[in-house]
């Protein structure tokens, strides 16, 4: 018997990002485009942080990225290397890399969305190397 | 309004503690307000303005008001993390000079490493933050925060573990003559290095310790502060600034103290070169090597290199940086260094520093705070302070 691999605690959901979590079941990435200035904007937001304007859409992301920067947290219970992803579609969004050497870890490494559970069955988007 | 030449630094207290067995909360605070009030030669029925943050137990500055006895025309309770109380003698200063306070206490104190609580920052609440399911479920702990810019710093700038090292180093000179700093031992380079990883790239030694304590600040107008017979500490120029992600748009290669900086400079109309000694915020070594590059005294990615060699060590380098040993080895109440960056600014100001480590002709201080996360939001406060 194998064991379970740690859970991260579980997405507090507000009504604003039901969609985000929605699609994140669903194994897809959106984040949020302004239809007014066309700024794409992450976390996402019910308007735009960029011009105020609340005319904003939800885009589905590629899924592919980049690492901007990481860290090595060899004792954190479930991610050992939180990194934030600039995004293909420009956003830099906080996250993890998984399933890689963290010695092998570069910025500028290309990585790839994939989705794990949360403590309550809730996916949330990590990402992996191509 | 200009703050330059509105207020003056007449009353000060560091509590000596670094772990408040059988203190409570709110006791802690008023040991701090009633040392500040007794150096500055002030009673309690002086006070007429308190500045307070997340960490002063209940309600805002109301609860302490009730509990030491204070009557308030103003109170302030500005949160900034650990930056909060540089920010607050900047707005007491504009409180005196407006003339809606006459003589402002603030205090800063925690007791969570006795009470075993490890609330983070002291007395902050997250409820309804929106950033927290998109950004929080993916580390633990601040010091991945950190990890994240210097791992960004190093990409950019060519900026090496030994250069952070320089700056815990540098602090442990400095603690060695502070009889209450957790961590009085001189480490080397190789030590910091050689000591485990935490976050990559920052090890146990480039963190700062976790402790109690706290320090409390009196402000008050030059006509008052000269009635009193503390050497003057005349506030110079102040700059407060939040940096945050952008909406994604994220640039970590800078702090909020690149705009808090620029501002407390251009009031006080000096540059980075008039500066004798510096506070600056030590959360992380590599908080002082970017704070160092934002406000000025080397350019941008030059700051691994300007703190190597001792150059932040008294007596040796030439910037003198947090001669009390700093959040790496004295002291970091709550998780905000804030008012302890003030302190040792002031006692450089007098004169009153470890005679060790007190600058000579020490007539400009800087004291700067980073508050919040490097990595997301923080804010930056910047206070110049001239001695006379």
């Amino acid at each position: 018997m194998t064991d379970e691999p740690k859970r991260a605690a579980s997405p507090e959901i507000w009504p604003e990002a039901q969609p985000y979590w929605e699609a994140a079941a669903e194994g897809r990435l959106l984040i949020k485009t302004c239809n007014n200035c066309g700024e794409k904007h992450f976390y996402p937001r019910p308007f735009c942080p960029f011009c105020m304007s609340d005319d904003t859409a939800w885009v589905e992301c590629s899924g592919g990225g980049e690492i901007y920067s990481f860290t090595v947290t060899a004792r954190a219970p479930v991610f050992q290397a939180p990194a934030l992803i600039t995004l293909d579609e420009g956003p830099v969004m906080m996250s993890a890399v998984i399933d890689a050497d963290p010695a092998g870890l570069a910025i500028g490494q290309r990585v790839r969305v994939t989705f794990v559970p949360t403590a309550d069955g809730q996916p949330i988007p990590v990402f992996r190397p191509e | 309004m200009a703050t330059t030449d509105s207020a003056c630094i007449v009353g000060m207290y560091e509590h000596p503690t670094r772990k408040a067995e059988g203190i409570s909360l709110a006791q802690l605070h008023a040991d701090v307000a009633r040392g500040a009030i007794q150096d500055a030669g002030l009673s309690l029925g002086d006070i007429d303005g308190y500045f307070c943050a997340a960490d002063a137990p209940g309600v805002g500055g109301m609860t302490m008001a009730q509990y030491l006895g204070l009557n308030l025309r103003y109170s302030e309770s500005t949160e900034t993390g650990g930056s909060s109380y540089i920010g607050h003698v900047r707005h007491a200063a504009m409180a005196v000079a407006a003339g809606k306070c006459n003589i402002a206490l603030i205090t800063c104190a925690d007791n969570q490493v006795a009470t075993r609580q490890f609330l983070g920052l002291g007395g902050v609440s997250w409820r309804g933050a929106p950033e927290v399911p998109f950004e929080d479920l993916y580390y633990a702990g601040p010091a991945a925060l950190y990890g994240l810019v210097a791992q960004r710093h190093m990409y950019e700038f060519g900026t090496t573990s030994e250069q952070l090292a320089w700056v815990k180093v540098a602090a442990s000179h400095h603690a060695q003559h502070n009889p209450h700093a957790l961590l009085r031992d001189v480490v080397t380079v190789e030590q910091v290095v050689n000591s485990p990883m935490v976050a990559s790239p920052l090890h146990r030694l480039d963190c700062c310790v976790m402790s109690d304590g706290g320090g409390a600040i009196i402000v008050t107008r030059p006509e008052i502060a000269r009635t009193l017979k503390r050497p003057l500490v005349r506030l110079r120029g102040a700059g407060e600034a939040v940096k945050h992600n952008n909406g994604g748009k994220v640039d970590l290669s800078y702090s909020a103290g690149r705009a808090s900086g620029k501002d407390a400079f251009a009031e006080a109309g000096i540059t980075p070169a008039d500066i004798k000694y510096a506070s600056l915020y030590d959360s992380f070594t590599i908080t002082v090597v970017m704070q160092i590059e934002d406000l000025g005294f080397c350019a941008k990615g030059e700051g691994g290199r300007f703190v190597a060699d001792g150059n932040l060590i008294s007596g040796v380098g030439k910037l003198p940086f947090n001669t009390d040993g700093g959040g790496l080895c004295s002291n970091h109440p709550g998780n905000r260094g804030g008012i302890t960056k003030l302190l040792e600014a002031v006692r450089q100001a007098r004169g009153e520093a470890h005679p060790a480590v007190q600058v000579p002709n020490c007539d400009l201080v800087i004291a700067h705070g980073t508050g919040g996360s490097l990595a997301g939001y923080h804010g930056g406060s910047t206070v110049i302070l001239e001695r006379g």
